[in-house]
């Protein structure tokens, strides 16, 4: 491998490093909006005690939604520039993106809900709401199946 | 209560009352914009609160179909922790807020222009402009309307109790045994519903007052739209000297207090704890959310900066190869 190859390959493995965190973070954040992490004793072993403050969990999940928002917004552009004259998505890298998509414009949705003047009408919050944690539950369980079973984001063009 | 009504007060307060009415008539729902400058507020004269309890008794009035009616006995909890919270048996709890007790009066004694005086209070759900437990509430059964009422769906509500938790005066009450969640997994998730005062929202939805404000005898109470009840609320503390709460709260509340002594004082002499809200100075909650939410409108357009910066660098090292091939 090239000097110039594996700088490219590091940098890739910080992206799918960042990547990863950031989609654990929010994952990790967005649960605890729900009040289970007190009732079911993970916020009471030591250096867990956050996941219990509901400020702190939405401040991580805004801080996290930033980070996945120029990340993708970034491997889009890239991939549209650059990488896709060499690389496509592959049909499950298709797939994840289609559900991530959904994720992403639901949270959107409900970040400018959550604005000041902005209410939203009592079914469509909820809509949002189902959407945005269903998806989430989805997308982790078919990156899992995706990540055991081998199967990239991309394929050679 | 701190002392009763004469039948002759509360004939001369009914006409204050009618006249305060007559003066400030409320505008329809739709007639509210949803900028949330015009969302309705209600402004509470303090020094007018003679403690009669007769808003108190409206509300639970009002109230009363809305009540909870739990299944004993309860589903056991898991973990046995979870605490059951349980008023059914305490419904004439009238000194403070409770499932079935959603307004309650506060008393203060302090001193006013060198006299002391008991001061009373109504407290009850504050109607926060931006409102915490509706944004936190994670199954949306807590909302909020253009007109600025913001309530919880009792159909809805698991009972979690995170709106107690994030509001900055724990205003909601939970009980344990009703609602959605004996549908679902009762005793691993949810605990009943949580309660607290939607400003009568089906009344103010058809043009009438909630039930609270027309029920009063000295009229302490005023609803309109939240830009005339702020200068209202100036324009009585300017004329009596008097201090405003509500106004900037939490980044501003829909219910707007004009008391004759400072509200530190009276926060320190009202009786606090759960279910006896606070009347300190209360930070916006959503402050920090707000402002990361700037960050990510920019986190975008800095990423395309960045995927165009490497894209450039491409073209030209990709030129400069050619370069390299032809001089070669």
């Amino acid at each position: 491998m090239s000097t110039r190859t594996h700088v490219i390959a590091r940098k890739g493995r910080m992206g799918s490093y960042a990547y990863g965190l950031t989609l654990f973070l929010l994952a990790l954040t967005g649960f605890a909006q729900m009040p289970i992490f007190k009732r079911y004793y993970i916020a009471d072993i030591p250096g867990f005690g956050w996941l219990a403050e509901f400020y702190t969990t939405h401040f991580l999940h805004y801080l996290a939604a930033t980070a996945i928002l120029a990340i993708t917004t970034y491997v889009v552009a890239e991939y549209l520039l650059v990488t896709r004259r060499y690389q496509r998505l592959s049909p499950t890298g298709v797939a994840r993106a289609a559900i991530l998509l959904g994720i992403i414009v639901s949270g959107i949705l409900l970040v400018i809900r959550n604005s000041v003047f902005v209410p939203f009408s009592p079914a469509v919050v909820t809509v949002l709401l189902l959407m945005h944690m269903g998806l989430t539950m989805v997308f982790l369980l078919f990156a899992l199946y995706c990540k055991l079973s081998c199967r990239p984001w991309t394929a050679p063009v | 209560m701190p002392e009763s009504i004469s039948r002759r007060s509360f004939l001369k307060g009914g006409v204050a009352a009618a006249g305060s009415a007559a003066a400030l008539a409320l505008p329809s729902a739709a007639a509210v914009g949803s900028d949330g400058r015009n969302q309705l507020a209600t402004l509470l004269d303090i020094r007018k609160c003679i403690g009669c309890g007769a808003c108190v008794e409206a509300c639970r009035q009002a109230n009363r179909s809305k009540a909870p009616d739990p299944e004993k006995p309860f589903p056991e909890m898991v973990p046995p922790r979870v605490p059951v919270e349980d008023w059914s048996d305490k419904q004439e709890v009238r000194d403070r807020l409770t499932p079935y007790n959603l307004l309650f009066i506060q008393q203060a004694e302090v001193e006013v222009d060198g006299k002391k005086k008991t001061l009373t209070i109504p407290r009850r759900c504050m109607h926060c402009v931006n409102p915490p437990c509706v944004n936190l509430c994670p199954w949306g059964a807590a909302r909020q309307y253009k007109n600025g009422i913001s309530r919880i769906d009792y159909d809805v509500c698991l009972g979690g109790s995170k709106c107690r938790k994030v509001c900055p005066w724990h205003i909601p009450q939970r009980q344990t045994g009703v609602g959605l969640y004996l549908d679902i997994m009762p005793s691993f998730a949810g605990n009943g519903v949580m309660y607290k005062c939607d400003r009568c929202h089906e009344r103010v939805a058809k043009g009438e007052k909630p039930a609270c404000i027309t029920a009063c005898p000295t009229g302490v109470q005023q609803i309109g739209p939240r830009a005339d009840i702020i200068a209202r609320a100036h324009e009585l503390a300017d004329k009596t000297g008097g201090y405003i709460y509500g106004e900037t709260e939490n980044g501003g509340t829909n219910t707007i207090y004009v008391s004759p002594v400072p509200f530190e004082k009276l926060d320190a002499a009202i009786e606090k704890g759960p279910g006896r809200p606070h009347l300190a100075a209360a930070a916006n909650s959503m402050d920090r959310a707000e402002n990361l939410t700037a960050a990510m409108i920019i986190a975008p357009f800095a990423a395309i900066a960045a995927a165009s910066a490497k894209f450039y660098g491409y073209m030209k090292s990709g030129q400069s190869d050619k370069n390299q091939g032809k001089a070669s």
